[in-house]
Formats: structure tokens, sequence, C-alpha cells
């Protein structure tokens, strides 16, 4: 299988990387190796092997319903680009 | 809406929020109206390196839900990674479930007690746990091109119900809201505060049609926006309307050109949907198992411990009322829907005073009546349920007649006394049979114009009797002097 440039653009979209042209030349390549690296995976025999959802065999980690304490709000905020008294600030949401 | 021409079909996805301390991947609290920002921490807004924790309570909470809408529970589940760019979503990606959700195929019973609808099942596709996104607020006193983002809600946990498409009307979608909070509330999984978010719906219509060519479907939408049941039941009905114009007009099917699912926002105002802008395909939400958290496996046994340590449910409460309390299901529809305590203190008094439809009139008229006048709850109700079954237990016997026991039951209510103190302040003393007898006798005597008219039939002009019977005797019962008059009459 190989990807198209298309694809490779439509997904850099979703993932809000802004590629240039040659940049997008480079991933539609390179991103099409690993595809094709991968691919190989598929020639192997999994009859015999159970679906795996998580690499390692430990479950039911679970935590207490026990309060610990949040950050200081100073502390939330400090990484915002762009912020006020109370709150992160973004451009517009539309919609709801 | 009701059309001959067409079938409308709903699916609803209600999400709701469990009632837990903390965050579902950390320990954040929960809870609703602190100051913006000040429940968060670097797991749930977001930051490199955290790592989430399963809350055990959520898990349970949303386990008990599942076991309680019939669900199959698989031995193993998972949790994905549902990614998409929001403001309010610090991650950029939700931790949901996709393929292997945590409980599956249930359903709901739905019924209406003035019949608008038959009985029936309602199918649940799924029930799934996630994380919550944040709010965004958009500052328009500021007139500027921003939007204010709070994260406290980010990471709450959320139970998402989504139902088979199972539902042919507006009230049947109500219906099935009004039966699913009230399921919630008797599981104590949640508030189910709509106005706070705790419980949220989203629904899914369209319409079928015959025509000559045969049965189609109009185009599926999804409205949102919907803040209580009355807007979705409203919503609902203007989306069927709305649909069936545009089939007419335009003949757009499921799946033929322009026939793709659409989002639509109600707006309560105007009582119209309008379409909104859409989110990506999900196809494109590009779920991967979370790494960081492990899969949670539950044993039959356990599953088996939860269904048995499940209390009484609203619909087996119901049928219990019904059989043993011969009451109507309109009757034990409302007792049902006042919650577990209205329900107890419904028994108590029904066995203490022998009587299933009197304590149910009484409760419904007269307690009800007090407690919203006085804005208390069942439990903060200072006139104990036994204390009610001995004055509607006297009521039966006959010692006071039902609106002198009005009065008693106001005096056991403001001035907080027993049956006994009440009566007593209030003078009634049950009048002993033989003085009630002659009482009679001689009301019988004195009215022969009364007694002509009952003995040809007229049996209501006793009452010119029992009115003057009250008059010479306040604590006289009415029923009594009615059945002696009569009796004294016959016998002349
Ligand atoms: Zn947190």
């Amino acid at each position: 299988m190989s990807l198209s440039r298309k694809e490779i653009e439509k997904v850099s979209h979703l993932a809000r990387l802004q590629l240039s042209d040659p940049e997008l030349d480079a991933m539609t390549a390179q991103l099409a190796n690993v595809v094709e690296y991968m691919e190989t995976l598929s020639g192997l025999n999994t009859d015999d092997v159970e679906p795996l959802a998580h690499a390692s065999d430990i479950s039911n980690v679970l935590a207490d319903d026990i309060l610990k304490p949040s950050l200081s709000r100073e502390e939330a905020l400090a990484n915002a680009p762009k912020r006020d008294a109370e709150c992160y600030r973004v451009p517009a949401v539309l919609g709801d | 809406m009701t059309h001959d021409a067409f079938q409308t079909i709903i699916g609803l996805e209600v999400h709701v929020q469990l009632q837990t301390q903390t965050k579902l991947f950390c320990r954040c609290s929960t809870a609703f109206g602190a100051p913006p920002n000040t429940q968060t921490c670097p797991v749930c807004i977001g930051m490199p390196g955290a790592l989430p924790v399963m809350n055990g309570k959520a898990y349970q909470l949303a386990l008990r839900t599942a076991v309680a809408l019939h669900c199959e529970i698989p031995r193993f589940t998972k949790w994905d990674r549902k990614q998409y760019y929001y403001p309010d979503l610090p991650k950029g990606y939700q931790i949901s479930q996709f393929d292997l959700p945590m409980s599956q195929n249930g359903h709901l019973a739905i019924s209406d007690p003035s019949g608008v609808f038959e009985p029936k099942k309602v199918g649940i596709i799924r029930a799934h746990l996630e994380d919550d996104a944040g709010k965004s607020m958009h500052d328009e006193a500021a007139s500027k091109a921003d939007s204010r983002i709070d994260l406290n809600r980010t990471g709450t946990p959320l139970l998402e119900i989504v139902s088979e498409p199972d539902m042919r009307s507006a009230a049947e979608a109500r219906a099935y809201l009004s039966e699913l909070k009230l399921l919630l509330m008797y599981l104590d999984v949640s508030d189910c505060n709509m106005q706070e978010g705790s419980l949220r719906v989203d629904a899914n219509i369209n319409l079928h049609l015959e025509t000559s060519h045969g049965k189609v479907a109009t185009p599926i939408v999804e409205v949102k926006n919907m803040n209580s049941f009355r807007a979705v039941e409203r919503a609902l009905s203007y989306e069927a309307g709305r649909q069936f114009e545009l089939w007419e007009e335009r003949h757009i099917q499921l799946g033929g050109p322009g026939g793709h699912k659409t989002t639509r926002g109600w707006d309560d105002e105007v009582q119209v949907t309008r379409p909104q802008r859409e989110k990506e395909e999900s196809s494109d939400y590009r779920y991967f198992p979370d790494p960081d958290l492990v899969p949670v496996i539950t044993e039959t046994d356990h599953v088996e411990e939860v269904r048995r340590n499940l209390d009484e449910l609203p619909a087996a409460i119901r049928k219990r009322l019904e059989s043993k309390y011969k009451i109507t299901s309109y009757d034990t529809d409302v007792i049902v829907n006042q919650g577990r305590d209205f329900v107890d203190f419904y028994v108590t008094v029904a066995e203490s005073c022998g009587d299933g439809k009197r304590a149910s009139n009484w409760l419904q008229q007269d307690v009800l009546r007090t407690l919203k006048e006085a804005e208390l709850s069942i439990e903060e109700f200072p006139v104990s349920a036994d204390s009610l079954g001995d004055l509607l237990n006297r009521v039966s016997a006959g010692d006071l007649d039902n609106s002198r026991a009005k009065d008693v039951f106001s005096r056991m209510f403001n001035e907080q006394e027993s049956v006994e103190e009440a009566m007593s302040a209030l003078g009634i003393v049950k009048v002993d049979t033989s003085a009630l007898e002659s009482l009679c006798r001689e009301l019988v005597t004195a009215n022969p114009k009364v007694v002509a008219d009952v003995q040809e039939g007229k049996s209501q002009a006793i009452g010119a009797l029992i009115g003057q019977a009250r008059k010479q005797n306040s604590n006289a019962n009415p029923a009594e002097v009615k059945r002696i008059c009569l009796k004294i009459i016959a016998s002349l």
C-alpha cells in the first residue's frame, strides 16, 4: 500500500500541522516507507494469536476516589499563550 | 408529531455525569461551580508525560448502571483515544471507548399511564465510560473575538448511553428520558441536573415514508442544544415536521445525493432547529487504544454480585405497589416519580392504615401539596409516616371524617403535634354510637319531608340530615350519620 499526497495533506490537516510543499513531498515518501514496512507484519500467520489490546498484561489498575490537591490557577495558566485573570483565551469558538 | 404519511425514527445519546468526588483519570475535584481553572492538574490539562489512572468508583457506578439497563458486560474492556482539536479539549483527544465498550445490548422499558403510546422496550446499543471536555464561553461583553476556556470540567467521568433508534414519537423520547433519569436517580449514580450539565441529550432523528417506489428514509439529523426534556420533545416534534416539509419539497433521501447526516441545534427561544457547524467525520477520529491505560477485566461473578446488590428499581416498585396496595398505574407513577424516600413513606403509611388507596390519595394531595408549599423534601417532613398512618387508620375506623382529618393533619404539620394532641386541641372526640343513634332518631322525627323524599328513592335528600347533625355535633361522622339515618328510615 502506498500513500497519496492527498492523504498526507488530509492527515496533516487533522493533526493541525502546517507543512510546506517540499515537506509534504518528503512526508509522502517517508510515511509511505513506514506504512510499507509495517505491512510486512501482515505476512505473518496470526491464526492462533489472540487479539491484543495492550502491550502489557496488567489489568484493572484503579484508583480510590479520594481528592488530591489540584494546581493553583496561576500554575495551570502558566503556559497559556493568551490568558486573562481567570481563563485561557482562544480565538472565538464558533457553533456551540 | 404524529402523521399518517410518515413514521418518525428517533435514537437518543445521553451523557450522564457520574457522582464521584474526583475526575475519571486524575484526583481533581468534580464539584460544580468552582472558580474557573482551579480544579485542574497536569493529567486533565494534558501536560506531556502525565499518567492517567482510572477512578475505581466511576467504573463501579458505570457498571451498576449498565447492569440495571440489562446490558451484557463483556469480560474485557479497554479505552481508546478519540482525536480531534477543540479549544476545550486540551489533550487533543478524548479518552473514550471504541470497539470494546464496557457494556452493550441492553434495554429500558417505557410506558405511559395515560396510554399515549403502547408500552415498549427501547434497546440500549451500548453504555461506555469516557471523560468530559472543558467549558468554552464566548466573551461577548469584551466584544473581542475571543473565547474563554475553563478546564475545571475537563476529565469529569461521563457515561454515554446510546439507544437503538427505537422511539417513534417525541412523546416516546421524552418518556425514555424520564424513565432513564428516574433509574439513574434510584441507582444513586448521578444527580441528573440538566442545568449543571450532569445530563445531556443528543437525538438522532429521521423519517420513514411510504412512497409509490417503496419505503424511503430522510437523511438523519443529529439535534443538539436541548436543555430540558420539554425542549427535547418540542425539538423532535419540530424536526419531524421540518423533515417532512423538506421531503415534500426536495425528495432528498438518506444516503442519496445531499443525504448525509447533518447536525442541527435547537433554538429554544424561537422554537426551531438550525444548522450547526459540522465536526470532523467519525472516521477521522483515528481511534486507537490508549497506551497509558490498562484494560479492565470484569468477571461474571462480579457482575452477578452487582446485580444481586441492586436496590429495587422503579419498574419493579411500580409493579409491587400496584399489586400489593391495589392502586392505579397512574397513582404508582406519581409516587415512584417522587423518589425512593417517598415510596418508603407511602409504604409505611399504607401498611399502618391498611388502605393503600387512601394512603395514595393523601400522599398525592395533602402531603405533596404541603411539601411543595413549604419547600421541603420528604426526608425533612415533620409528620412521620407512622403518625400519618395512625391518622388515616382512625379515618378508616370512622373515628373522624376526612375533612376533620385534614384539620388534624394541618395541626400535626404546623404545630408538630401527635394525632392525639391535634385531635384534642380541635375538640375531636369520637361520638359514641348510642349518642349518635339518638341524635339521628331525633333528626328523622323532626324532618318528615326528608324521610318522605328518601322513601321515594331520592337518597341524596339525606344530605340535609347530615348537615343538621354536624351543626349539633361537629364530631358527628357524616358517613356514620348517613348509615344510621338510612337504617332508621328503612325500619319505619
Ligand atoms: Zn486533574
